[in-house]
């Protein structure tokens, strides 16, 4: 039994790395094409990529777009959990329910329902409208996030703030959110990195100023280059930092 | 600084349920008052009314002869002691009392002058920049008992707050929650279900059961004179014989009919009452007193439970003349 | 003067309010105007709403579109199973076989390939499965393949593709499902007299199915939906779905039919999150 869960172990692990290996050994080809044979290693691909004005301006874009949708989508996410982990409303389940639908919606769809209702009311396309989309994408996941995290100890601590005299956005502000700060921190972060990955919405609600993903993409229409590659690499660097400063700090301390 | 609370035909219903029926209730200014009971009986409900975090479904709650209807918890003169203590755990101790006073934008300086006073006057000095999780149960409800009167509440609102402690830990705490509360003068209402602890600390004991009041007076009265059924049985063992008309199965005649309730302490080999011969059926050394079980000879099949003196030793199936030196008739 | 409880609501509906308007604005709305344009028709290059079926009839009706609904359920339906087939050993020998202080390790390193760009990934396994790619040469270097492999825009590399990403996903909600379980569920069975096998069977296995469940309906949902892996992977031998509404939107301009293609989509996920609750409701009673 050992040996052959140990052997499907690496035959997985393989698989699982397989592309991002190549990926990476490839960004490094002095040639032309990201194909073996690999004929050296070099720099030159980043270099390119670093020095590519457009390149820079995309990464710049989403990087913008991922943290202020982000910010916005925590913040109605976690107001929205809030009343209803601490007030009976009327409705609650309904108003669940329909917080949480867009997860089970596909982004096409959100995006092209979003292109409609832009193009009828004459709305322009720009950053903006696609981090509304961004917006969309991830209150679902804060609100669920938040409401999760939300329990007795601290609604009692809530409470006995208000009781010594907190109005309520003293409450948030000095109790809540603190207390709920490793939940708050990983939404938050799951927001940025699925909003600096997202294509298609970005794709279709952007116009002139786009997003990293959609300027990859105009990059994969000319064939296949170590550029890319070097782009998909350092994109990779960017997440896999993020995910590890989350695992070892947020994720961490939330276990402890 | 201390207020009076005045409780007027209060009544809470969920649902299907009654928590409170018509609840009158005056507390003085400065008392330090138990409401005492089961689980259930509408204690606590009752101290929720009073911190405004709920609001009653009839009657009238005032405190200083202030109406409390509509008015917020964080608006009233009341602070809470909470029963899980709801410590702040990302503020250091000191944080955690100062809180109220920075929610009421009071200046750094003076609010942590204020906090270091409060954490003395609990028995914590020093040690300020711990934090909650770092306390023991006891330190915690001291934080907790420092963070509620560190506003100058004119009432205190403690919800079993020693129910979490161990028995030796909650014995000692009763005596520092007297004396605190002597010193501050705040008015105490405090929430409980252990008879020994309200005997220990209250003025005034509120017995409550199924949502009424049962009996209240100062511990002596309700331990010894109870004016029902519940707050006898409630507030320590006791031995029940039936009268009807003036007569009882072991003889004893006291005018009136209903339950005549005599405390094992108070039944001995003399006394005002006679309650007839009796068989010891066993007898155990408890420290203070040792408890033994007699079987009245008229009434073989009851047992009378009797708290003999320390140096008592009874011989078994001995036979002994028991009297009862204090008793009360209660109607069942 | 309001009461208590009166103000507490109050400030509830201030609370939720803003996550409310959003959706309703961003999700809600703007699904109604897809499906008003659904009804809608072209004339020349100009949209003409109206309330006509025709985009609908055309969805369902033209050979070539119901073909990309026929791929996309086919593709979506191997995905799902291969990925769960996959993942389930996977999560399973992390959950056993790996000690636990290193589990968390494992597991991580499981998914880090989760976090690359999901345009880069699906151009990744271009370079793994292409006619000059990685594979091709490994094979034809050790003497096992005369000609390269034509892996690169068929179904196999869109199916590879996903498989990849699911995995992934799969191992997440599958091993924390798994993690759960008491040993001794396993234990009881054992001691009951059941073979390793009938214990897996019949008592673990039926254990994770939420996990599973949780994680195949995930997998079906953005499979479903995704555009860019059967683009990037698949090319254009065979439409998915999400290509076709694309195209339609794109090359044609047509965003009444794109719009209705979307609906048809959307209803496809719904049935499938219908028949799903439904199961999990059951398993619950």
């Amino acid at each position: 039994m050992k040996p052959l869960a140990w052997a499907y172990l690496a035959l997985a692990y393989v698989f699982i790395f397989l592309p991002v290996a190549v990926l990476v050994v490839f960004s490094f080809q002095d040639g032309r094409l990201p194909v073996p044979p690999l004929q050296g290693l070099s720099l030159r691909w980043y270099e390119k990529v670093l020095s590519d004005g457009d390149l820079m301006t995309a990464l710049g874009h989403s990087a913008l777009v991922a943290v202020i949708s982000s910010a916005l989508a925590l913040t109605l996410g976690f107001l929205a959990a809030h009343a209803l982990a601490r007030v009976h409303l009327p409705g609650s389940a309904v108003m669940r329910g329909l917080l949480i639908a867009p997860m089970t919606v596909s982004y096409l769809i959100i995006a092209l329902g979003l292109l409609a209702l832009f193009s009828q009311t004459g709305v322009r396309l720009s950053l903006w409208t696609a981090g509304i989309g961004h917006v969309v994408i991830n209150l679902p996941l804060c609100f669920a996030i938040s409401f999760a995290a939300m329990g007795d100890h601290q609604q009692a601590a809530e409470r006995a703030a208000r009781d010594l005299g907190a109005s309520e956005a003293q409450v948030l502000w000095h109790v809540s959110a603190p207390m709920l700060a490793p939940a708050l921190a990983a939404a938050f972060f799951l927001s940025v990195t699925f909003s600096w990955d997202e294509f298609i919405i970005a794709f279709l609600l952007t116009r002139f100023d786009v997003t990293l993903p959609v300027e990859i993409w105009s990059m994969l229409k000319s064939g296949l280059s170590p550029a890319t590659n070097a782009v998909g690499s350092l994109v990779f660097l960017v997440s896999v930092t993020l995910v590890v400063i989350l695992e070892l700090t947020t994720f961490r301390k939330g276990r402890a | 600084m201390t207020a009076d609370v005045t409780i007027l035909h209060v009544s809470q219903h969920y649902a299907a349920t009654t928590a409170l029926d018509d609840v009158s209730l005056t507390v003085a200014a400065g008392e330090f008052v138990v409401l005492l009971g089961p689980s259930g009986c509408g204690k606590t409900t009752l101290l929720n009314l009073i911190g405004g975090f709920a609001e009653p479904s009839a009657g009238q709650i005032l405190i200083g002869g202030r109406d409390m209807a509509g008015v917020a918890p964080a608006a009233r003169p009341t602070t809470t002691v909470f029963q899980d203590y709801a410590l702040f755990p990302h503020m250091t101790l000191a944080e955690n009392v100062a809180f109220g006073l920075r929610m009421r934008g009071m200046g750094r300086d003076e609010r942590r002058a204020r906090a270091q006073e409060m954490l003395a006057l609990v028995g914590l000095p020093g040690g300020d920049d711990r934090r909650p999780h770092e306390l023991s149960g006891g330190q915690r409800q001291r934080v907790a008992l420092a963070r509620a009167l560190a506003v100058w509440p004119d009432v205190l609102l403690l919800d079993e707050p020693l129910g979490a402690l161990d028995l030796k830990l909650r014995r000692a705490m009763q005596d520092e929650l007297k004396a605190i509360q002597r010193r501050v003068g705040t008015t105490f209402i405090h929430v409980t279900h252990d008879q020994e602890e309200a005997m220990a600390i209250a003025d005034r004991i509120v017995v409550m059961n199924q949502g009424r009041i049962a009996d209240l007076g100062p511990p002596r009265d309700v331990y010894l004179q109870p004016k029902t059924l519940f707050s006898a049985e409630f507030m320590g063992e006791i031995n029940k014989i039936p009268v009807h008309a003036g007569h009882s199965p072991l003889g004893a005649s006291v005018p009136g009919t209903g339950m005549l309730c005599i405390r094992p302490e108070a039944i001995g080999p003399t006394g005002s009452l006679p309650l007839g011969p009796a068989r010891l059926l066993d007898a155990a050394f408890f420290g203070t007193h040792v408890r033994a079980r007699y079987a009245p000879l008229a009434r073989p099949d009851w047992v009378l439970t009797v708290h003999l003196p320390q140096t008592a030793r009874p011989e078994p199936d001995s036979v002994a003349e028991l009297y009862a030196q204090s008793y009360v008739l209660l109607e069942t | 003067m309001a009461t208590l409880a009166a103000r507490e609501r109050r400030l509830g509906w201030g609370l939720i309010a803003p996550a409310l308007v959003w959706t309703a604005a961003f999700f809600l709305l703007p699904f109604a105007a897809m499906l008003a344009l659904s009804f809608a028709h072209m004339e020349g290059r100009a949209i003409v709403s109206g309330l006509s079926l025709d985009n609908y009839a055309r969805a369902l009706g033209d050979p070539t579109m119901l073909k990309a609904l026929v791929n996309s359920l086919e593709i979506t339906a191997i995905v799902t199973l291969v990925s769960v087939l996959l993942a389930w050993p996977l999560a399973a020998t992390i959950a056993w076989t790996i000690p636990p202080r290193l589990q968390r390790l494992a597991l991580l390193l499981a998914v880090l390939p989760f976090w690359t760009s999901y345009v880069v990934r699906s151009y990744s396994w271009l370079l793994v499965l292409g006619k000059n790619g990685v594979l091709n040469k490994a094979l034809i270097g050790a003497g096992l393949l005369g000609e390269p492999l034509q892996l690169a825009s068929t179904r196999s590399a869109t199916v590879i593709g996903f498989v990849h990403f699911f995995v992934m996903l799969l191992t997440l909600t599958i091993y924390a499902n798994l993690v759960q379980l008491s040993p001794n569920y396993a234990r009881a069975a054992a001691d009951l007299g059941a073979s390793r096998l009938r214990v897996l069977w019949h008592v673990i296995l039926p254990l994770t199915l939420p996990g599973i469940l949780t994680g195949a309906f995930l997998t079906f949902v953005l499979c479903i939906g995704d555009y860019i892996t059967p683009q990037i992977l698949g090319g254009n031998t065979e439409l998915t779905l999400p290509q076709l509404i694309m195209l339609q939107l794109q090359r044609s301009g047509n965003f009444p039919l794109a719009s209705a293609l979307s609906v048809v989509l959307m209803a496809v996920v719904t049935l499938a999150y219908a028949a799903v609750a439904r199961w999990i409701r059951l398993d619950r009673l």
